[in-house]
């Protein structure tokens, strides 16, 4: 059996409550335990962890790997690589290609890219619908088959209120979540930016809030009346939190996620009409911002997730309301994370690694992943958090450039990432072979 | 600035103090100072256009680039004749027949144009915001020309020169904007320079047409023009578009024109010494009656008489500053 022995970092598994310095030991493709009980003798890698974070591998339950189709933005190779350095080990990927992810052959074209790749684990997020175009339902059954996690027509909503029922309906028999992107059609035409007084300044389209607001209500009364499960994704406006608060009191079942851009930065933000600050659902209100942080503390909002939304420049580069939404998310989601959440004292460190493990494999039903127990899968990511460095978007592995935390100096960066006890991404320095020094 | 100054051989010097700016891109980011000395400016070149000989030599040897990337008749021609005046040498560009239709882009457009010796590119685009991407990409000066629904900074000024012209000041002047406030870059302009020179705006339509938020911007919301007419000292009439219709956002044009069309029974309501504007084309018998578009209180010809004389001041102070480099990538 092949051995990798991580000495001395802060080893923070929120699904046993671990958070101690201690040895974590991998054999194989395995977890094998944290702690001397399961030294195995002179290990095969060492890795010196001394003064990192030690966590499960990463998940991030809503990435856009754009292929099949849009390649020019995103592989599913660049977008595991992506990944991986910023310490996501599994990503989610939706189903908003070109064909749509919406048969059991796409979601098996997914897994398969992904295993040439040997990168991050890919899994596939099916259509809700055929083609997603929102009438009749994907054959759901047949994209579990094929290795399908979740369902979401992402990048649209599901609009019609008894297409949704139905898939939260049949989905209860395959128990897999229903994720929506919530926005009310109708309500965002022509929309740029969120609507409000900065729209209103810059005379740019607005995408109301309410537009959010009302399909988190519906589908949340959706939910309850079909027992099903329902997830909110990209969360971004107060009135939304409070939904989901009011929801989950009464005991249904839904659960939200929010992007690091949308705790971070506001709709003023638009006033240098850069498109690097236009992404869907659009930035909000400070007001917004804070409910969003206040949802992420009080447990309301259970997962972080980036929205990973890479574009090519040709695209990203053109005026303000022809340009593409979105922005890449993979490669800043620690520091941003840091940034936002845990050096204002909004959460811990253990509160993020909960939202970034146990919470997200939960979610996708992933049961040996999130996690340190002895048997589980050996994802690790050992982060760096206190190192200072500069976000340079040209040395993202990520096809894409469009961020706009460009030049942002930040702290907290993935040094190493493992997938299947393998070490696929490290910055250097801390990862001996045996017959190597151990200690620099 | 003399005018002897601007008839002489050489292009004269700006003074020491005055507007620091590389591009207009909009109201908003001039300062009180600024706008008042482009509209001393403004009135200097007012007085070459009425001479025999409307011709100076300040840019002679600068080219200016009009690229209207949306259609304008109007502002494209003002701007045209305000750069023949100053002696610059204008080409102009139009998006229907250039490399656009071809797939190129929009910054690469302005690129190209700005290699072959650009020294100005007046811009407009369907697009907010459209105007300041180029700034970040090439090196010449950009004059706004309109940007969707952003501003239209020179259509600003040449409003408030009518003004101050015709009133004699602006601070503590009531200045009425009836219309499509919500999808007008004329309304914004006009915002940012009336209440930075001192007066109180109302904005005034349905309130599809103007949403509340609104008065974040300092302004007054009014959705009776019959309520506001009284307070006002100058209504600045905006034309509906018949898209507007179409989407819904308000039911006929004969509703809106008896709710806001300005007619003679309505100036009739207002002080006698009431500024009518209208920025045109103008909708006669819809936004305002044939009677008040052209009686004594209109001032629409005045407008565009300042027009030219506000371009002109505006190309002068921007085309003299330009180094006409190379656009950094």
């Amino acid at each position: 059996m092949r051995t990798i022995q991580i000495k001395g970092g802060r080893i923070i598994d929120p699904s046993q409550g671990v958070d101690e310095v201690a040895d974590l030991w991998l054999g194989d493709d395995r977890v094998l335990g944290i702690g001397e009980a399961y030294a195995q003798g002179t290990a095969d890698v060492v890795i010196d962890a001394r003064g990192m974070i030690v966590s499960p591998g990463l998940i991030d339950v809503h990435v856009h790997l754009r292929e099949p189709g849009n390649e020019e933005d995103e592989t599913i190779a660049t977008g595991a690589a992506s990944a991986l350095a910023g310490g996501v080990t599994t990503v989610a990927c939706m189903p908003n290609t070109i064909p749509a992810l919406d048969t059991q052959g796409a979601a098996e074209f997914v897994v398969l890219q992904a295993q040439r790749a040997r990168k991050a684990n890919v899994y596939p997020v099916g259509a809700v619908s055929k083609g997603r175009k929102g009438d009749e339902l994907a054959e759901l059954g047949q994209l579990v088959a094929g290795g399908a996690v979740a369902f979401t027509d992402d990048g649209a909503p599901v609009a019609s209120a008894s297409l949704m029922r139905r898939a939260l309906l049949y989905s209860k028999m395959l128990d897999r979540v229903i994720m929506q992107h919530c926005q009310v059609p109708e309500l965002t035409v022509g929309g740029v930016m969120n609507e409000g007084a900065e729209s209103t300044r810059l005379g740019l389209g607005g995408m109301p809030a309410a537009a959010e607001d009302i399909m988190v209500a519906r589908d949340i009364r959706l939910a309850e009346i079909t027992g099903g499960r329902l997830h909110i994704q990209h969360i971004s406006t107060a009135r939304s939190v409070e939904l989901v608060r009011e929801g989950k009191k009464r005991g249904i079942d839904v659960t939200a996620e929010a992007c690091p851009h949308h705790f971070t930065l506001t709709d003023e933000r638009l006033r240098t009409f850069d498109s690097n600050f236009k992404m869907n659902p659009p930035l909000r209100t400070a007001d917004d911002v804070a409910a969003v942080i206040e949802g992420l503390k009080d447990g309301t909002i259970e997962l972080l997730a980036t929205d990973h939304a890479p574009h090519a420049p040709e695209k990203k580069m053109r005026e303000l309301d022809q340009a593409p939404f979105g922005i890449v998310g993979l490669e800043t989601l620690i520091p941003i994370t840091v940034h936002g959440l845990i050096e204002p004292g909004h959460l811990t460190w253990v509160d993020v690694i909960r939202m970034l493990t146990v919470a997200p494999a939960k979610l996708l039903g992933l049961v040996d992943k999130g996690t340190f127990r002895p048997g589980a899968d050996a994802d690790v990511t050992i982060i760096d958090t206190e190192t200072p460095w500069t976000i340079d978007p040209e040395k993202f592995l990520s096809r894409s450039r469009n961020t706009p935390y460009g030049g942002w100096k930040v702290k907290g960066r993935a040094h190493v990432a493992i997938v299947a006890g393998e070490v696929r991404h490290s910055l250097g320095g801390i990862v001996h072979e045996a017959g190597e020094a151990a200690t620099p | 600035m003399s005018i002897a100054a601007l008839t002489s051989a050489e292009p004269p010097k700006p003074p020491a103090s005055g507007w620091s700016g590389k591009h207009l891109l909009g109201l908003e980011d001039l300062s009180r100072e600024e706008i008042h000395f482009i509209l001393d400016t403004a009135e200097s070149f007012g007085e070459v256009s009425s001479r025999t000989r409307k011709k100076v030599p300040a840019l002679q040897g600068r080219i200016v680039f009009n690229l209207f990337f949306e259609n304008s008749t109007r502002t494209r021609t003002s701007f045209s004749l305000a750069a023949k005046r100053l002696s610059a040498d204008v080409q102009d560009f139009s998006a229907s027949v250039s490399s656009l239709s071809k797939g190129e882009t929009f910054i690469d457009t302005a690129k190209n144009i700005e290699a072959m010796g650009a020294d100005v590119l007046v811009v407009r685009h369907s697009s907010p915001g459209a105007p300041h991407l180029l700034a970040r990409h090439v090196q010449c000066g950009i004059i706004n020309a309109g940007d969707g629904a952003h501003e239209h900074p020179t259509q600003g000024l040449l409003d408030l020169l009518t003004i101050r012209k015709a009133k004699g000041r602006i601070e503590g002047l009531t200045v009425g904007l009836v219309g499509d406030i919500s999808h007008s870059r004329v309304a914004r302009s006009n915002i940012w320079g009336l209440t930075k020179l001192g007066a109180k705006v109302i904005l005034c339509g349905p309130p599809t047409l103007v949403p509340r938020s609104l008065e974040g911007l300092g302004c007054e919301i009014a959705y009776s023009l019959d309520d506001i007419l009284p307070r006002l000292d100058v209504v600045n009439v905006l034309r509906i578009q018949s898209e507007r219709q179409q989407q819904g956002l308000f039911p006929s044009v004969a509703e809106y024109s008896r709710f806001y069309g300005m007619n003679q029974e309505r100036v009739s309501k207002a002080p006698g010494d009431l500024l009518l504007l209208a920025p045109g084309p103008i909708n006669r018998g819809v936004e305002l009656t044939p009677e008040v578009a052209d009686g004594p209180n209109s001032a629409i010809l005045e407008q565009v008489k300042n027009g030219l004389a506000v371009r002109m001041a505006v190309l002068y102070l921007l085309g003299g500053k330009t180094d006409a480099k190379p656009a950094a990538d």
